[in-house]
């Protein structure tokens, strides 16, 4: 095992990997509100405004609109500016300038403007936090092209992902899976290979369980609980939710011939709607059931006294692997 | 109906309606640099871009073109600025900053091709350090502050350097200013001190609503509460228009921080030619702007100073009919782009989606031919 393997929470990990970046490339810059001092009411920022200045981990006025537009003159005049969006549903006021401006810009200009801008959203529910702070909007920038997004779904990955995300030339957000922050595991840090947009965490042979982010420790029960019932999970985790790593995906549902997808998001238009009618174009003659759906519901996110109904949990996602064995 | 005097509307003048010359204190000894080839330069510049311009709305009409807005009446306000940057300055603007872009160097071509069709843009904003026009409005201001921003990080502000020191500049219009990112840019640019002009043509409409819809307030003054002295200026008179400019952006790229201008103008023609004004406002109002046209305006004061004369108007007319019959040439010229280059830039790196959608389509196409061969 490399030196450089080290056990660290999530936020420790996203910690050092900006921190590297910072290190290894003047031009990266943070901005954000309250990542200075504070670190971001997450902390993942602490420390970096007292080891690299005022100057390159920027306090930002409280405008989510103004903070993505700077960065996008910022990106111009040269520099790869990483934003902290500070909950998943503040994105919103900056929703104008992501799709219409950030994404479209390097398009616009005939491809002579790239723009290296990161947008990190800490997203996803299970904190029991009000209202606009547990949202899963990672869909509704999917429909734009120009974006790229990643998540990730433990120490290792979200390190490599931040990587990734900053040496892109391309606009990339990342959805940091929040309550995942503090969940420890090994990271690589001379790993250097690309994770790929998607990955087998666990080998099985029955069914495919496909998910990303803040769910995949949850499909890990999954896939332990399933094998005492006889049911051999293969799990799939989701790392670039645009582009979708949807060969992995297909050869996947080739083998096990079902198919089960969970997401924190509402089902309706989300990630597993676009995922299920890849399968069924590329391995309609493969599949023995029909692909089954775990997600939010059609509704506004929920009080959190009542989120764990809305969550997709291990019961759930249990019983839709057990359905899909039905057939 | 708007005010349009300068005695009702108090703003810096320095040529009035009938091109007399008045007195203009704060900027006399800026405008006594200028020599006679710079005030020919102005003028000319403002005949060839309302040339261009109704060749523009022309080739509209005739099919060329799918949409058209035009500058006319905004001539001054757009030339003054444009001679008054320096090569080294950024401008990030809107879809009718047709005379700042050629000032900027950009081609008939390059703007009509966003117009006919051909593309979104297309031009490479850091050769001309011109952006690509915004048609969300209001969105330009914040790339503008952020990239005034990254000058001050990169210490190309207040040197004293004059072939250093740059200035950014954002053009943006009266209604502009009731978007919540021009108040962003204006909060971030105070903030961070940030070495921006905020150039606001308040021509008075827009599309259907007057000023007042968008404010009570006089829009020189919007800076104020975020830090941002700001300064009327008459927007059709080219001489005011390039003095209070060229002082703003000396002082931008002195170190002073943000400032904001209001050019006080006039669209004269439709917001775009999807447009209809007789719909929303008087004849008699058109009329009282025609009469404070910025070239007339300027015609005058150059012929009475004997800058210019009958030769020299004929050779200009000749001139600007001769760049008419090019840009009717050029636009005429423009092929279609290729279906493949429609999957050419949507990323800068490889997109697995996009090549496999760009495969399979082109693919398709060629099927098509084939059957055509069949």
């Amino acid at each position: 095992m490399s030196q450089a393997v080290k056990t660290m929470t999530m936020a420790a990990a996203l910690n050092t990997s900006l921190r590297t970046s910072m290190e290894q490339d003047p031009k990266v810059l943070l901005m954000g509100e309250d990542i200075g001092k504070l670190g971001g009411v997450f902390r993942i920022t602490e420390g970096l405004q007292k080891d690299f200045g005022e100057h390159r981990v920027i306090d930002t006025p409280l405008a989510e609109s103004g903070i993505v537009g700077t960065a996008i003159g910022l990106a111009i005049s040269g520099y790869r500016p990483v934003v902290e969006i500070q909950f998943d549903a503040f994105v919103f006021p900056a929703y104008d300038q992501i799709v219409t401006q950030l994404a479209k810009i390097h398009s616009r200009t005939g491809g002579t403007q790239p723009l290296p801008v990161t947008i990190r959203i800490p997203y996803g529910g299970g904190i029991g936090s009000p209202e606009h702070h547990s949202e899963s909007p990672e869909a509704v920038f999917g429909h734009h092209a120009g974006l790229r997004l990643m998540t990730a779904s433990d120490p290792h990955s979200a390190y490599w992902v931040i990587q990734e995300a900053i040496r892109s030339d391309d606009p990339v957000i990342v959805f940091e899976p929040k309550r995942r922050y503090w969940m420890r595991g090994q990271v690589d840090t001379e790993a250097g290979t690309p994770l790929g947009a998607a990955r087998i965490l666990a080998e099985g042979t029955d069914v495919t369980l496909v998910t990303y982010g803040p769910l995949t420790p949850v499909a890990q029960t999954v896939v332990e609980q399933a094998e005492k019932l006889g049911i051999s999970v293969e799990l799939v985790d989701l790392l670039s939710l645009n582009p979708l790593g949807l060969d992995l995906l297909e050869d996947s549902v080739k083998r096990t011939g079902r198919l089960v997808i969970g997401h924190e998001a509402p089902t309706f238009l989300g990630m597993g709607a676009e995922l299920s009618a890849r399968m069924v174009e590329r391995a309609f003659y493969h599949l023995e059931a029909p692909i089954a759906r775990v997600g939010g519901f059609h509704l506004p996110y929920p009080p959190s006294r009542l989120e764990e109904h809305y969550l997709p949990d291990l019961d759930r996602m249990l019983d839709a692997v057990e359905e899909v064995m039905t057939h | 109906m708007a005010q349009i005097t300068a005695t009702e509307v108090e703003m810096v003048q320095a040529l009035d309606a009938e091109g007399n010359r008045t007195p203009c204190p704060e900027y006399d000894d800026a405008l006594s640099t200028l020599g006679a080839a710079d005030l020919r330069r102005m003028y000319q510049d403002m005949v060839l871009l309302r040339r261009f311009d109704t060749q523009a709305t022309a080739l509209q009409r005739q099919g060329e073109l799918g949409l058209w807005p035009p500058s006319l009446g905004q001539e001054a306000a757009q030339i003054g600025l444009g001679q008054a940057l320096r090569p080294q300055d950024f401008v990030f603007g809107s879809y009718r900053e047709h005379g700042v872009a050629f000032s900027r160097g950009l081609q008939p071509a390059d703007l009509l091709g966003v117009f006919r069709g051909t593309s979104h843009g297309g031009w490479d904003p850091q050769k001309h350090r011109f952006h690509t026009y915004a048609i969300v409005i209001g969105t330009q201001t914040l790339h503008a502050t952020g990239y005034a921003m990254g000058m001050n990080l990169q210490g190309r502000v207040g040197n004293q350097d004059p072939e250093r020191d740059v200035a950014t500049v954002t053009c943006f219009g009266d209604g502009a200013t009731s978007q919540g990112d021009v108040s962003e840019a204006l909060t971030f640019a105070g903030a961070y001190h940030a070495p921006v002009l905020f150039y606001c043509q308040n021509n008075q409409w827009a599309i259907s609503e007057p000023v007042h819809t968008q404010t009570s307030a006089d829009l020189y003054r919007r800076g104020e509460g975020f830090g941002i002295p700001g300064i009327r200026v008459d927007g059709n008179d080219v001489l005011a228009c390039w003095a209070v400019a060229q002082t703003a952006l000396e002082k931008v790229r002195s170190g002073a921080g943000p400032l904001f201008i209001e050019a006080y103008t006039y669209r004269r023609g439709p917001h775009t030619t999807a447009d209809d004004p007789t719909k929303y406002r008087s004849g008699a109002e058109v009329e009282a702007w025609e009469r404070r046209d910025p070239i007339l305006r300027m015609q005058r004061y150059l012929s009475r100073e004997g800058i210019i004369d009958d030769a020299a108007e004929t050779e200009l007319e000749e001139r600007a009919e001769q760049f008419a019959a090019e840009v009717r040439e050029a636009c005429k010229a423009m092929p279609d782009p290729a279906p493949a280059d429609m999957f050419s830039h949507a990323y800068r790196e490889p997109h697995l989606l996009v090549q496999e959608e760009q495969e399979n389509y082109l693919a398709y196409l060629a099927s098509l031919d084939e059957e055509d061969e069949q």
